[in-house]
């Protein structure tokens, strides 16, 4: 298989005055060329510690204490600043939750594209320009070349987040990792960023890491999924089988806690939740960290630590109970072993 | 109907409120009935006044909210759904129209009344981060309205403070603490709590779960559901959750653009959505169910501005449907089965 990126053991921790947050925490998976993998989390899951771990982003107190990020084969965690640099928008790109704090408020749009483009390639201004243009066609700005003069503020939301990915996609890159594109957009302009996003994908021959916290956003788009607590990857599935037979019992609360259409003639219902919140990452529970708020918990679950199991070549889940995950008298049973 | 026994009847004003309620005949039905709002805010190029730009983000809004439902107004962001519900408050002051709260027209009553009455009406905001003092203790945030409205004496608050920490699944010793030692959730749960201390009829809630994750928004549903038929509260939920909104709300009215579009059961909106912007909207949601056929409406074109919209009917310019008549007139909401309103002239002749 043709990995563009893998990433074996990955520890992200912040050293703070508290203690050693352990944001991410020996985390691995792969992109196969081509695809895009999703990961998925709530807040404070570790998916954009991750992320900026792989575009060597983390700041001081966060250090990168272990692991290897092999991006075609080469190992960016020993890769030097300045091989960083020329990487960073070129090779790999990225694209953030809101545009308009990623954008300089001072310079048109079409200067900035045009900047990024300069920073990678020897052209000249005005070919820059034209370059810059062309990617607004690209990705569909209507009337680009008046819209090139235009400043971040005088775009919408969504034209904002196009001018995003025509500089993420102005160098050609090959992996794209976008941080939340849609999360600050309304839903129909989510739709339309989701599409361009997959027919771009083609167009370019991009592989893409997607973080998102929206399940649905994942199904329409993700190949495979990583689903992240406290630092950890807890699942690792293609998506249809993620959504089908979620094989973690937190995947499985978080699918089941979104609300869905009720059937016909059916009195609303209570939503299913997740009981109890996400713990503290300087607390951490003994084994696993999902424990405390799990349906299917057993003794064994507390003592030592719970591995990511292999369930099949292509399944993982950091679960000593996954085969019962989903069974629902197994849960009424432990419910009742529980009290 | 009833209303549920206030907790604080040993309070000399609350007390009398009381008699004064079960002397005054049944609840109607409809418990607030919003007619013609409108909320104009000015804008733009405006020098000494000249040329002024009106910013129109509420333009003729009608819609009724009954005793013990909640009704859900969802809409994209700019279309004046949070304006609506701070103008039925009158936390902003509408340009024109009327809100009738239980029979009585809120925006021609007098300072001293309206504050009377706002202890009927209250609101949780998206942001359980900035809606509460970070220098204030959790309980003197809770005790806050009390205290404002002169109800109870000081122990007797106290006890207050805890029963409603309670109601909201929080512990009672919580009232020491600061909201920073919260997590989100928690937050919107002190956040429900201050809503609740005066026993209001009516909540306005402005995406109350918009900013939590999955998990914990559904917590705070549930939450928000199980008061409402413990207290008996009546919500107006503004969103643009639309499947949070399908899943709460009795009836759904869509925005777009300072106009409703379409009102009718929940049940009937998500179902047979008539208006062509209320179908774009919904065929937009991402599902979680990767193997789902998807029949997307797309919509051209971006959303005109709320100063200068477009003559007729508002949503034409990114209409599939849209004809040449829909330019000149504007049309209204029709009734085209029991409880569903639609406003296209295409759709609803």
């Amino acid at each position: 298989m043709d990995n563009i990126l893998e990433i074996k053991g990955l520890s992200t921790y912040f050293h703070t005055r508290a203690g050693v947050v352990k944001a991410v925490d020996d985390v691995s998976f792969a992109i196969e060329r081509g695809s895009t993998v999703a990961l998925v989390g709530e807040s404070g899951s570790g998916k954009s510690v991750t992320s900026l771990s792989v575009m060597r982003l983390v700041q001081p107190p966060g250090e990168i204490v272990a692991g290897e990020i092999l991006f075609n084969g080469k190992d960016l965690v020993k890769a030097s600043e300045a091989a960083m640099r020329r990487l960073r928008g070129a090779a790999i790109a990225m694209i953030f939750q809101d545009p308009m704090t990623s954008l300089n408020p001072v310079y048109t749009v079409g200067d900035q594209i045009a900047e990024a483009i300069r920073q990678h390639e020897k052209l000249p201004k005005s070919a820059a320009w034209t370059k810059a243009i062309a990617m607004m066609q690209r990705v569909k700005i209507p009337d680009a070349e008046r819209r090139a003069k235009d400043y971040p503020h005088q775009l919408s939301g969504g034209m904002r987040q196009r001018v995003m990915i025509a500089m993420a996609l102005s160098c050609n890159p090959e992996l794209l990792i976008a941080d939340e594109p849609t999360t600050a957009l309304d839903v129909t302009i989510q739709a339309e960023i989701l599409e361009l996003l997959r027919a771009l994908k083609d167009d370019f021959e991009l592989s893409m890491l997607l973080i998102t916290h929206d399940l649905g956003v994942v199904a329409e788009t993700a190949d495979r999924v990583e689903v992240m607590y406290a630092g950890r990857i807890i699942e690792d599935a293609p998506v249809r089988d993620l959504f089908h037979q979620p094989q973690h019992p937190y995947t499985e609360g978080l699918l089941r806690s979104v609300p869905k259409l009720r059937e016909v003639g059916l009195k609303r219902r209570r939503l299913d939740t997740i009981e109890g919140t996400v713990p503290n990452l300087l607390a951490l529970p003994d084994g696993c960290k999902f424990a405390p708020r799990c349906a299917y918990k057993i003794a064994d679950c507390t003592t030592g630590e719970i591995p990511l199991i292999s369930i099949r070549a292509d399944r993982r889940a950091r679960c000593i109970r996954y085969d019962a995950v989903g069974d629902e008298a197994a849960r009424t049973q432990t419910r009742k072993q529980q009290a | 109907m009833k209303r549920p026994e206030p907790k604080l009847v040993n309070n000399k004003l609350e007390a009398k409120e009381l008699m004064m309620q079960d002397s005054t005949p049944r609840m109607p039905e409809v418990l607030i009935e919003v007619k013609n709002l409108k909320k104009y805010f000015p804008a733009g190029d405006g020098w000494f006044g000249k040329g002024m730009d009106v910013v129109k983000a509420v333009d003729d809004v009608s819609f009724t909210i009954r005793q013990g439902e909640t009704f859900g107004l969802v809409g994209e962001s700019g279309c004046g759904k949070s304006t609506t519900g701070r103008c039925i408050l009158r936390l902003l002051e509408p340009t024109a129209g009327a809100v009738n709260f239980a029979g009585q027209d809120l925006l021609s009553v007098d300072s001293a009344n309206l504050r009377r009455l706002r202890r009927d009406m209250q609101i949780i905001f998206q942001d359980p981060y900035s809606a509460l003092n970070p220098r204030m203790r959790v309980g003197q945030i809770i005790e806050e309205p009390l205290t404002i409205h002169r109800l109870g004496a000081k122990a007797e608050r106290r006890d207050r403070v805890a029963e409603l920490l309670k109601l909201v699944g929080l512990d009672p010793s919580h009232a020491e603490r600061y909201p920073h030692e919260f997590s989100g959730g928690q937050r919107q749960r002190i956040g429900i709590a201050r809503a609740l201390a005066l026993n209001p009829k009516f909540i306005v809630c402005d995406e109350p779960v918009s900013a939590l994750d999955v998990s914990v928004q559904a917590q705070v549903v549930n939450l928000l559901q199980d008061l409402q038929e413990q207290l008996h509260l009546t919500y107006l939920f503004i969103s643009h959750g639309l499947s949070v909104v399908e899943h709460i709300s009795t009836r759904v009215g869509i925005m777009y653009l300072g106009k409703l579009v379409e009102v009718a059961t929940s049940e009937e909106i998500f179902r047979n959505p008539l208006h062509p912007y209320t179908r774009a909207l919904l065929s937009a949601i991402p599902k979680p169910e990767p193997d789902e056929k998807r029949n997307r409406l797309k919509l051209t074109g971006e959303i005109p501005t709320p100063i200068n919209p477009p003559s007729g009917c508002r949503f034409r310019t990114r209409c599939a449907m849209a004809e040449g008549r829909c330019a000149e007139v504007e049309q209204q909401l029709v009734e085209v089965s029991p409880d569903h309103f639609v406003a296209c002239m295409v759709v609803a002749p």
